[in-house]
């Protein structure tokens, strides 16, 4: 029971962060690996401001979430449009943007080791509580809330307001989304800060509750990745089925066997759908 | 004379000539010769595959590790000899590499790559692990009587196989499917080549020579911890050379490596503290300003050359 208490209350922010990648991945077409290093940077932004200005993780997103929104649009704008433009195709594009992404992870890494090369270890609201018998801490239970909000309030705008029908046009089809009249660069741009942005509050979110450092981003864009392959690439409640369980997953085996092995646990179901549902829970499988 | 016997003499009289390096220059620049010679090998080896098929392998960092912590923890915790473990610890990651290509190669190149990108990590946490609750040691010692020279005569051997290998691969059916595969997948298995069987089986070569260099440079270390040698860098390190020389041929890599390894010691030896900074820096103004590496413009100007002749 506790361990499928605290794993659902890990999955939120998982979830969340997901989002944030399938926004980039499966609107702006995007491999992004340095998608664990925006979480990082939201994560030592809230730590920095906690210990420096003793300003809440809680108001510190709404800091981090707009500036991640401006720092990802011209990343995209000024990095990443030459190479969809230089590429022929798609398969060009995928291998020019993991190249450059993977080269822009490492550059952030080098960034954050030269503000903060220790641990972003603090206390923030870790008062015990109890929900449904079980014990867990305050700081969890509030991020697991904000993920929920900030979430849902992005499930809410791509499927009720004609920007977020844009957005959810272009993952269907950048080809057909343009002969509609969506102008398939701007939403991509859009979908990229927008995915980064809500990466970065995320990352905010979990330094609360587990403590990070300069290099571990690594760790969480293949937890990113394996959540939304798992869940299906574009499909948002695919992704949340797939946060649940690689939430609950991951905390069984830290309870049970030793933390350090979260990596290995998120690999094995990587393996396991790899090997009977690379479509994802929830894809359809091409055709 | 046919190209490719002139390719590869010229590639054994520079073999030759390397193995004279030891001979004549000082021990410290000796180190950055084994430094270089060590990248040489796994370069090559990763171009032998990801060249072709624009698959970017991000696995050298874990079978480097393989092979080194195989090794010292073979002479460490079991008193067996050197050349036993590095004998076996690149079939290990021959079948390690061979798994992960079953799992991931017979879907499309971007499972691939996500694979490999945490699992030099993913190794690590499950060898710490064991280590920890099993083992009950943390550092393995790697004690041998190589010196320097040894090492890079050893390395030096490697890389000539390894070159050798891929100039005949390039030459092999195999190779053949393989640019086909790069080219376009579809096309591929429509003139009945065996993509995934074939991609796997070069991938595996890159695994068994990345373990071997693991192996042989284990001693240069002498003390051994999990979180040196299965280190992600270094995975970064290659594709960053083979890519800076050009994957699109096989001497590529030497092209980039020497120049890269060079300028990279007095990076480190300058700005100690920025060096990851540095190479996320280096590695984006390859990708955007040498898209095709060293080696595709050095062919770009010959081809302008040739035209101005006529």
């Amino acid at each position: 029971m506790d361990i499928i208490v605290s794993g659902l209350l890990l999955a939120g922010t998982y979830a969340l962060v997901a989002m944030g990648l399938n926004l980039q991945y499966g609107v702006a077409r995007i491999m992004n690996l340095a998608n664990g290093e925006v979480l990082v940077l939201g994560a030592l932004a809230a730590f920095w401001l906690y210990l420096n200005a003793q300003i809440s993780p809680l108001l510190t997103i709404f800091m981090v979430g707009p500036i991640a929104f401006v720092g990802n649009w011209l990343i995209y704008r000024f990095l990443l449009t030459p190479l969809v433009r230089r590429s022929k195709n798609q398969g060009q594009l995928e291998v020019d943007s993991i190249l450059a992404t993977f080269g822009m992870s490492f550059f952030l890494v080098g960034i954050m080791i030269s503000i903060e090369g220790g641990f972003f270890a603090y206390t923030y609201l870790s008062e015990p509580i109890s929900i449904l018998g079980s014990t867990s801490s305050l700081n969890r239970l509030v991020a697991f809330l904000m993920a929920v909000l900030i979430g849902g309030s992005l499930y809410l705008w791509l499927n009720h307001t004609r920007p977020g029908v844009a957005v959810r046009a272009v993952a269907v089809s950048t080809e057909a989304s343009g002969l509609v009249g969506i102008d398939v660069p701007r939403i991509s741009a859009l979908a990229f800060a927008l995915g980064g942005a809500v990466t970065a509050v995320g990352g905010s979110l979990i330094s609360t509750f587990i403590t990070l450092d300069a290099s571990v981003g690594v760790v969480f864009t293949m937890k990113a990745l394996i959540i939304v392959i798992m869940g299906g690439v574009g499909e948002i409640r695919g992704a949340i089925v797939a946060a649940i369980i690689l939430g609950v997953v991951e905390t069984a085996v830290a309870t049970l066997i030793d933390p350090g092995l979260t990596l290995a646990a998120a690999y094995l179901i990587f393996i396991l759908i790899l090997l009977f549902r690379p479509e994802g829970l929830f894809g359809r499988r091409a055709t | 004379m046919n190209g490719g016997i002139r390719e590869i003499l010229l590639a054994a009289a520079i073999v030759v000539l390397a193995a004279f390096v030891p001979l004549v220059v000082n021990p410290y620049w000796l180190s950055i010769g084994v430094t270089a010679m060590m990248y040489i090998a796994l370069c090559t080896s990763w171009v032998i595959f990801s060249g072709p098929t624009h698959y970017i392998s991000l696995a050298s960092g874990a079978f480097f590790g393989v092979g080194g912590y195989l090794v010292a923890t073979g002479m460490s915790d079991y008193e067996l000899s050197f050349w036993l473990m590095a004998a076996v610890s690149p079939f290990v990651a021959l079948v390690l590499a061979g798994l992960i290509g079953w799992a991931t190669l017979r879907l499309s190149g971007v499972y691939f790559v996500i694979f490999t990108l945490g699992l030099a990590e993913m190794i690590r946490n499950l060898v710490s692990w064991i280590q920890n609750n099993f083992l009950g040691s943390r550092g393995l010692y790697v004690l041998t009587d190589f010196t320097e020279a040894h090492i890079y005569w050893m390395l030096l051997g490697i890389a000539a196989v390894v070159y050798l290998l891929g100039w005949w691969v390039n030459r092999s059916r195999i190779g053949f499917a393989l640019k086909i595969i790069g080219n376009d997948e579809s096309v591929a298995k429509h003139v009945g080549i065996n993509t995934a069987t074939s991609k796997i089986i070069l991938f595996m070569t890159t695994g068994f020579f990345a373990a071997l260099v693991g192996a042989v440079i284990a001693p240069r270390y002498s003390y051994i911890e999990p979180n040196q040698v299965f280190s992600p860098e270094l995975s970064f390190m290659v594709v960053i050379m083979a890519l800076l020389g050009g994957a699109g041929r096989l001497w590529g890599p030497i092209v980039g490596v020497i120049p890269f390894t060079l300028v990279w010691e007095w990076v480190s030896i300058k700005m100690p503290n920025q060096t990851t900074m540095l190479i996320g820096l280096i590695f984006l103004l390859i990708v955007y300003v040498l898209p095709h590496g060293i080696v595709g413009r050095l062919e770009q100007a010959f081809a302008k050359m040739r035209e101005g002749r006529h």
